[in-house]
């Protein structure tokens, strides 16, 4: 989280611009809100709330089950998500070996705030010291007497009978680690003073979903005493925290997280390329392919303050040595780190669904997919949903041995023919073709099997000759900013918004386009909103529904 | 829906075969005590051999006209062609299921995803992430996991843990152990207890890690209140798996029997260190990847640490290949131009033949462990499907399956049965029925059966 210790100076006076604008703003229309939810951790997040409470030299090991993709994004899935056996199981082997590590002794003098009368037997009133310390950062609010006995009483049986007080600590903590409070961002509501016979979420409930949402790990010591204090009830209060937030690197962190949902990056853990077809590609290709894209997002949006469309047409970007490969660009650096780059107006890269990272991984081991790329474009970056091919598609058009189609284009002309094909591929090939100059491991080529590929096309009409006319295409498109505006306010409240907030979403979406769509505004704009925490009473509206609602979308 | 009949029939009408006046073939819901009166108790202690069940998945089926020749009516031998022809040694623990159908009632063929969640859940998907209803494998754990450190055992030779075919819903889906070593380390690691060995202490703290959950699962129980339904049903899973938790630890506690089928394979080792191992989805990778999990899952299975299991050979989508092919398997069922000559596409065939010589060999590894009388593969059943009868048309009607093994002697073997159109869900029902669940019927809609493949229940 600490790769641009230059942008916090960068931040600070741009969240000063953005909330001039947002004194000029209109209110946001109100809405009904969702029943309360109970978030999974996703791992990220779990990995970050361990190096935020025990430093980033915990080493966590194991694996967690998949979350389901639900309105595009793993974290409205994490809302539905279960622990199944299997997945506890890796918890509770993570958590032993979690409080191992904070207990040994090259740590314990560290993160352990006292030392017991004698290290071979209990101590309870260190371990109560140690438990309300770290239970406050791990359960995002302060713990009950009960919580804190709890732990203390393990920690005493163990650590009486392992005959060390280290041990028991270590259980006792390793206790907390598998808990469901910690497991589960889960909301707590209270009485609405402002709304008698309504409840609204606590402070510590709004100071975990502003924390997960921004900074994508638990909230820290100021947003807890914020909440603490009621602050965060108050549209004052809020705005500070927001502000502070948004001024924060870990506000890095936070969009990093997003965008790695937003765009499937989770993909990247099973991309596999052919070493003989493509053999400048390698783990370190991918590796790097995902972090250039990231370190653009970030620096573009963030360190910037870009517009977010420009995204789609910028040539600046990062180039590490084993991309160099790839985009055959000399990189100067011998320390095998990043250096800033900016391909030439000649150049047929700008944008990044002209990057390493969106070709290589919308693409097969072997081949690119212009029907893949395209999909992902409409899915991802517009948010239009591609219907599912139908089940009972004739090939054998596409199997005819004396086929003269050298080229993608040619190959995939035959879904024109077919009518049970051609209503979606005419969505997803037009815009996936332009990107045939970029082969399946993101290299730059023009011909295709000795013929010159043609990458020109169209875009809902909006006509280009290659990928940087898709991408300037793209920039002008309203569904790119109405896209990011959904995936964000989902992301943030973890669910699928609903029809009825679709005045809502006009309205960030409208304040995104007057702020010339720049992020810091709509990630403001939705963390100091009611939107954000409003929420029905857990009954009052069937959360069996909502799931189903969610799980179908 | 799953529909539990509230009694278990009695023995006269099971035995008779009939029950509300319709012919059926309601299995008994065995118990291992039953197994004793069969003689097929371990000598070293008396104690009955327990019952497993396991399933195997490939992708993308068969080459039709060239992996099993159909037959008209049930009856004994497979004739196994060329595709398949790796099995035909181990013809006298199989059974080939084909003519089963998948009806579903106006909603979509979700390609390469309909066929395997209704064929282990009895119910057609409305999407294509859509789960409706717990897959087979933990119907049956439910009744038979207990006693065993795992509930279930699931893992995958293409590398990538969200490849599993086991879910209790859509959201409640278990990462498959993806990596030999990592698997190895979880069964036979440090927390494994060799029945064989003459000495046992208890381990005092794992009597402490069954306390930190104890004290947990007491400490969230006031969470309840404060959640919704369907939060409250997400948080009771938790509480079903600490619980399971607890019981492995329990087992921990005590000495096992002596186990003499239960030989500890060796560490998994291959050349070079971790980041080069061979992963990946080239075939032979993945051939080898899964010959490492078969050795260890088979021993597992022997030791009784688990008596259900879900192995997955290749993923629904088959993302197999070769070095220096720019086609997948996937893409080689759909876009290879079939040989006129041999009348199949011919890469993707080899594919296939691959996946089979594959299936061979994980039922010859339960086939070569001794078992009391028998082998282990004597004592368990082992279901193998896939999701499309041919790939390249995404077709459901005639998904081929494949049960190996005899389930304690509740099975007959060495037959091709004959489906004639009936749901492919007759296949799971009896196989639920076999490992002793007291089912009348399963699935929902047109999917729901309550005919009981009785030509082979033993």
């Amino acid at each position: 989280m600490n790769r641009m210790t230059s942008r916090t100076f960068a931040l600070v006076t741009t969240v000063g611009a953005v909330l001039a604008l947002a004194a000029c703003d209109q209110p946001a229309p109100p809405v009904a809100g969702a029943p309360p939810t109970m978030r999974l951790l996703s791992e990220s997040q779990y990995r970050n709330v361990i190096a935020d409470v025990f430093g980033a030299n915990i080493t966590v090991g194991g694996s967690f089950d998949p979350l389901v993709r639900t309105n595009g994004l793993l974290t409205v899935g994490a809302t539905n998500a279960r622990i199944t056996p299997a997945g506890l199981e890796q918890f509770d082997r993570m958590a032993r070996s979690i409080a191992d590590q904070v207990v040994s002794p090259k740590n314990r003098s560290v993160l352990i705030p006292c030392t017991p009368t004698v290290a071979t037997a209990p101590d309870d009133a260190c371990a109560a010291a140690f438990f309300k310390q770290v239970g406050r950062i791990l359960y995002r609010r302060p713990l009950t007497n009960d919580e804190i006995q709890s732990p203390v009483a393990v920690a005493a049986a163990a650590g009486k009978d392992l005959g060390s007080f280290y041990e028991g600590i270590s259980s006792g903590l390793a206790g907390m680690l598998v808990s469901p409070s910690f497991l589960f961002s889960i909301d707590t509501t209270e009485p609405d003073p402002a709304q008698p016979g309504k409840t609204r979420l606590d402070g510590y409930a709004k100071a975990a979903r502003l924390s997960f949402f921004l900074w994508n790990t638990t909230p820290d010591d100021a947003l807890l005493t914020a909440a603490e204090k009621g602050a965060l009830h108050e549209k004052k209060g809020l705005s500070e925290q927001v502000e502070r937030m948004l001024s924060s690197q870990k506000i890095e962190g936070g969009m990093r997280a997003f965008f790695n949902d937003m765009l499937a990056f989770d993909e990247f853990s099973k991309i596999e390329k052919d070493s003989i077809i493509y053999p400048s590609f390698s783990a370190a290709v991918a590796e790097d392919a995902k972090e250039q894209t990231l370190r653009t997002i970030v620096d573009l949006l963030l360190t910037q303050q870009g517009d977010y469309r420009d995204l789609f047409t910028t040539r600046k970007t990062f180039m590490s040595g084993p991309l160099g490969r790839i985009y055959r660009v000399a990189v100067d650096r011998p320390d095998g780190g990043w250096m800033p780059y900016e391909f030439p107006e000649s150049d047929e890269r700008a944008g990044l669904i002209t990057q390493i990272s969106f070709a290589a991984l919308y693409s097969h081991p072997g081949r690119s997919s212009p029907t893949i790329r395209g999909r992902a474009i409409r899915e991802s970056l517009l948010c239009q949903k591609i219907p599912d091919p139908p089940g009972d598609v004739d090939f054998s058009l596409f199997n005819d041995p004396n086929s003269p189609n050298r080229t993608a284009r040619e190959r995939l002309s035959v879904h024109a023919t077919q009518p049970a094909c051609a209503g979606c591929h005419k969505l997803t090939d037009p815009i996936g073709l332009a990107m045939e100059r970029i082969d399946g491991a993101g290299q730059s080529r023009t011909t295709e099997s000795g013929a010159p590929i043609d990458p020109s096309g169209d875009l809902d009409g909006v006509k280009f000759v290659d990928a940087v006319g898709l991408g300037k295409a793209m920039r002008e498109n309203p569904a790119v900013p109405s896209c990011i505006v959904n995936r964000m306010y989902s992301y943030a409240t973890g669910r699928t918004p609903d029809r009825s907030e679709k005045v809502l979403l006009d309205h960030f979406e409208k304040q995104f386009a007057s702020a010339k769509f720049r992020l810091p505004k709509l990630l403001h704009d939705i963390a100091a909103s009611d939107a954000l925490f409003a929420v029905t009473t857990p009954e009052s509206k069937s959360a069996a529904t909502n799931t189903e609602k969610d799980d179908k979308s | 829906m799953t529909v539990l009949i509230p009694r278990e029939p009695n023995r006269r009408q099971v035995l008779r075969g009939t029950l509300g006046g319709a012919a059926v073939g309601v299995a008994l819901p065995f118990l291992d005590c039953f197994l004793n009166n069969n003689g097929t108790a371990l000598a070293a202690t008396g104690a009955p051999l327990p019952v497993r069940f396991g399933t195997w998945y490939w992708g993308l089926g068969h080459t039709p006209g060239h992996a099993i020749t159909p037959k008209t009516q049930t009856s004994a031998g497979i004739d196994f062609l060329e595709e398949t022809k790796a099995l035909k040694p181990f013809e006298k623990y199989l059974n080939f299921y084909g003519g089963f159908n998948m009806p579903l009632d106006g909603r979509s063929n979700y390609t390469h995803f309909t066929g395997w969640v209704a064929s282990r859940t009895g119910s057609a998907p409305s999407g294509n992430n859509d789960i409706p209803a717990p897959t087979l494998d933990l119907l049956i754990a439910d009744q038979i996991a207990g006693n065993t450190r795992f509930q279930t055992l699931d893992m995958t030779s293409v590398g990538i843990p969200r490849e599993n075919y086991s879910a209790r819903s859509t959201n409640s889906r278990a990462a498959a152990e993806a990596s030999p070593e990592k698997l190895y380390a979880r069964v036979f690691g440090s927390e494994f207890i060799d029945p064989n060995k003459a000495d046992f202490k208890p381990d005092p703290k794992v009597m402490v890690r069954k306390s930190v959950l104890s004290a947990v699962g007491e400490q969230s129980k006031s969470l309840n209140a404060k959640l919704g339904s369907a939060d409250r049903a997400r948080l009771d899973e938790y509480f079903t798996s600490i619980r399971q938790i607890e019981n492995q630890l329990d087992l921990q506690m005590l000495k096992p029997q002596p186990n003499l089928a239960c030989a500890i394979p060796p560490p998994v080792k291959r050349d070079g260190d971790e980041q080069n191992m061979p992963q990946g989805l080239e075939v032979d990778t993945v051939v080898a990847n899964h010959l490492i999990m078969t050795k260890i899952l088979s021993m597992a299975v022997a030791c009784n640490q688990t008596k259900v299991f879900n192995m997955v050979f290749s993923d629904n989508f088959s993302h197999m290949r070769r070095p220096g092919q720019t086609y997948t398997h996937h893409l080689l069922t759909h876009e290879e131009t079939p040989d006129k000559v041999l009348g199949y596409q011919p890469v993707a065939f080899s594919f296939n033949c691959r996946t089979m010589e594959s299936f061979a060999a994980f039922v010859e590894a339960f086939a070569n462990i001794r078992e009391g009388d028998g082998t282990l593969l004597d004592n368990t059943l082992i279901f193998a499907a896939t999701e499309t009868n041919y790939a390249r048309v995404h077709s459901i009607d005639g998904v081929p399956i494949f049960t190996a093994g005899r389930a304690g002697g509740r099975i007959k073997t060495g037959l091709h049965v004959v489906g004639n159109g009936d749901p492919i869900t007759r296949v799971g029902l009896t196989a639920m029925q076999v490992m002793g669940l007291p089912l009348d019927k399963w699935g929902t809609k047109s999917l729901q059966t309550s005919k009981t493949i009785t030509e082979v229940v033993a």
